[in-house]
């Protein structure tokens, strides 16, 4: 068993009460940043931490409350994006629903070391039972003195509040997210303006994901040093997993980064393996946004090495032979798994869920699904097939926000790897569209 | 100040400028095109991206290039950056992608949309588009929508660049006017296809860079092609009263606002100047609207009053002694 940061208590019956998580050590990290530390001591161990975002990106933590510009009379916020809507990510969730404190002893111990007065968490509007836990327990702690005026008797106040968003995907862009919560149309920003400098209410914020922010307690306590040790290279902490699809034991694992992908797989202590005992097909590495992979480029490099769990290696090989972290949705499809009939639903996905306010990603992710939607249904060419990753293209880097790419990336790189799917799609529609079909092979392409 | 090298020419403009203001001080065949950057308007721009360029030196102090193409109209300069427009095959590739993702759903009903001879798409897609194209697909469509009894929205040809949003935001007072949905189904609506009822409203016409939103006192009247345009102004109490009359012979068939080479509105005009003053007497006719060579508009249009040459003067004495005795045609 690896070491648990965030989900050493999960299974505690009534963790999501404030006594029983205060008897479990929580809250400790509150008492000593408030009453022993400066705030810039708070923000000089999450640097000192390497904590990396754990919303997909991977940017450093520590570094972004430093970008925090502090001007003169300005308010500074901080916000959570607890509006998790990655098809495969499912961490937050669970993080929230049982162990809400953990996320509000983040927050309040975060929001000393920004200076913030106010902060937010910003939940998918379909986590409305999640809310009320976190509204539960956050009630629980403006009772308790944790929250509201003069914390602890420290001189430093903080109201807390959460926010329901309407159900959007986009609204977890972070300018979407902002624009939202201040009552508009989630529609992203252009940037810059970073939100450091001009974000709510055009004041200094900053935007962080639920399993970052759950994790700074832990880091004060134990100081950025230790935490720091924990993990490989760059890569450091622990990271929750939401593995889903065709293994043995779906479910979210806080794992050590550096652990090896193939134990993460198919050792039963996490995955437990391909189920059925099936071949692993292929693999999308870190929620839908990222490259799928084949399960032989996912387990070995194209050199040859075998990954890790790590920011860093999961990404090498670029977009040629190589996925991201992301945000941890670790979505395994066996041999039975149609790849366009995939790529599909995810680009139906994109296509619903892009703000549609610039034109790349608008009018291009609805181009993909209707060609993904000829092909998979028989009706496609061959030329459609460069058409997509053409397309692709077109849209990728060249919108306001991520969501461009994020739609772009899994279809470009379900034809680099499985482009003999494709072709057969093309060429043996009447097979490919039986119920159930699924390619098996080059032999398929060449006789059937 | 800031110093900037915009394809290779050195330009000096004030901090905060964006780089697309910056390529305008150049001008010329430089400039970036803009759909949906609006100078008049707070807020607009970065939506189209027709106007990306790159960025190959961030500034004087950080060298590194930017790493995605830019939207210049939304972008400020730094001291020292070095932009590249029409010298990128990339950005030139770019912005071709991006001229068919507009056009893909756009109807192409050019022969009967009346901003045709007028529309930024229709210019930018003969600039920078493809002749053929690839798209298979059936095209999305709407309702045609009512927005009271002046102006007609049509939502098919709509490139949603937000400008008439920003427009009635920001220069009327009522908030009426807005997107609804989202991806490929969101559309300009005013919630559900309510009257624009203010003394402005009929500004969104001219800030519409395409024929989504047309005048309906001028709608099938006539092509712009065949109407002449004259500045003209009068005194108006709600605003300045200086116009663009679009005339068939002593018809005024249009009334709009003035715009500068950009298309963009130098001053917004009433409801009362645009769709009611429609007749030569209510008008201080100044001269001849100028229009650049390169519109269909200028076809057959005569800009400079004709001026009798000077040939009397320099004729001999004795022929002119009796000049005045001639009758003249009148």
């Amino acid at each position: 068993m690896g070491l648990k940061i965030l989900t050493e208590h999960i299974n505690v019956p009534g963790i999501d009460t404030l006594e029983t998580y205060r008897k479990m050590g929580g809250y400790r990290s509150v008492e000593k940043a408030l009453k022993t530390m400066t705030p810039e001591e708070v923000v000089e161990e999450v640097k000192k931490s390497g904590l990396r975002g754990r919303g997909g990106a991977g940017f450093p933590t520590g570094l972004k409350w430093s970008f925090l510009a502090k001007p003169e009379g300005k308010p500074r916020y901080l916000v959570c994006n607890a509006d998790e809507s990655e098809p495969g990510t499912f961490k937050d969730r669970v993080l929230m629903e049982k162990i809400p404190h953990a996320l509000i002893e983040g927050m309040i111990t975060s929001s000393y070391a920004l200076g913030a007065r106010t902060s937010y968490i910003y939940i998918r509007g379909e986590l409305m039972f999640v809310l009320r836990i976190l509204e539960k327990a956050i009630a629980e702690c403006y009772a308790a003195g944790l929250l509201g005026e003069n914390i602890l008797g420290s001189g430093y106040s903080l109201d807390l509040h959460v926010h329901p968003g309407g159900g959007a995907y986009i609204c977890g862009e972070e300018t979407a997210l902002l624009e939202s919560l201040e009552g508009k149309r989630g529609n992203p920003r252009n940037k810059p303006p970073f939100p450091a400098v001009w974000g709510l209410y055009g004041c200094p914020t900053v935007v962080n994901n639920v399993e970052s922010i759950a994790s700074v307690p832990w880091i004060v306590n134990n100081t950025g040093d230790e935490y720091a040790k924990i993990g490989v290279g760059r890569s450091t902490g622990t990271k929750l997993i939401s593995a889903s699809g065709h293994i043995n034991n779906p479910g979210v694992y806080e794992i050590e980064l550096g652990l090896p992908v193939e134990e993460f797989l198919f050792s039963d202590e996490y995955c437990g393996g391909i189920w059925k005992g099936r071949k692993f097909k292929a693999i999308v590495a870190g929620g839908s946004s990222v490259p799928i992979l084949t399960g032989e480029l996912f387990l070995k490099t194209a050199e040859g090495t075998p990954r890790v769990m790590t920011y860093e290696s999961l990404s090498e090989g670029g977009f040629v032979s190589g996925t991201m972290l992301g945000s941890g949705g670790f979505i395994v499809m066996d041999d039975t798994t149609c790849i366009v009939r995939n790529t599909w639903n995810f680009s139906r996905f994109y296509h619903h869920e892009s703000c549609g306010q610039c034109s790349p990603c608008r009018e291009g992710t609805g181009w993909m699904e209707k060609i993904l939607h000829r092909l998979e249904h028989g009706h496609g060419n061959m030329h459609d097939i460069d058409l997509l990753v053409n397309v692709s293209k077109q849209i990728e880097g060249n919108t306001i926000c991520p969501l461009g790419d994020a739609a772009a990336w899994p279809v470009a790189s379900a034809v680099r790897h499985f482009r003999d799917e494709f072709e057969w799609h093309v060429k043996h529609p009447e097979k490919a569209t039986a119920p159930g079909a699924v390619y098996s092979g080059a032999e398929d392409l060449a006789f059937a | 100040m800031a110093k900037i090298t915009f394809d290779g020419i050195e330009v000096e403009v004030p901090d905060g400028t964006t780089i697309l203001n910056a390529a305008r001080k150049i001008g010329g065949k430089v400039v970036p095109p803009a759909m949906c950057y609006y100078t008049p308007l707070k807020g607009s721009g970065g939506k189209c991206r027709v106007c990306l360029v790159k960025v190959t030196q961030g500034s004087a102090k950080d060298p590194r290039p930017m790493p995605k193409l830019v939207a210049s109209c939304v972008t400020p300069v730094q001291d020292g950056m070095v932009v590249e427009n029409t010298l990128s095959p990339q950005v030139l590739e770019a912005r071709k992608g991006v001229v068919e993702m507009l056009l893909i759903n756009h109807p192409l009903d050019c022969p009967v949309c009346d901003q045709a001879g007028e529309c930024d798409l229709q210019n930018l897609s003969y600039e920078h588009g493809t002749s053929g194209t690839r798209y298979e697909e059936e095209r999305r469509t709407f309702d045609r929508q009512d927005i009271g009894p002046l102006i007609q929205l049509h939502m098919n040809r709509c490139i949603l660049c937000y400008r008439c949003v920003y427009t009635a935001d920001q220069i009327t007072d009522k908030r009426v006017h807005g997107v609804l949905g989202r991806g490929d189904a969101a559309e300009i609506g005013t919630y559900i296809e309510n009257v624009i009822d203010n003394d402005f409203s009929g500004n969104v016409i001219d800030v519409c860079p395409v024929g989504a939103l047309t005048d309906k006192t001028f709608r099938f009247k006539n092509r712009v092609w065949f109407t002449k345009p004259v500045d003209a102004h009068r005194d108006c109490p709600k605003c300045s009263g200086k116009v663009v009359l679009w005339n068939r012979g002593s018809d005024v068939l249009r009334v709009t606002a003035r715009k500068n080479e950009y298309g963009e509105v130098v001053e917004f005009i009433c409801n009362e100047c645009r769709f009611e003053k429609k007749e030569m007497s209510d008008w201080t006719i100044e001269g001849p609207r100028h229009i650049a060579r390169a519109s269909v508009i200028s076809a057959n249009h005569y800009e400079l009053p004709v001026v009798n040459p000077q040939i009397i003067a320099d004729l001999p004495e004795s022929t002119t002694k009796e000049l005045h005795l001639i009758p003249r045609p009148i």
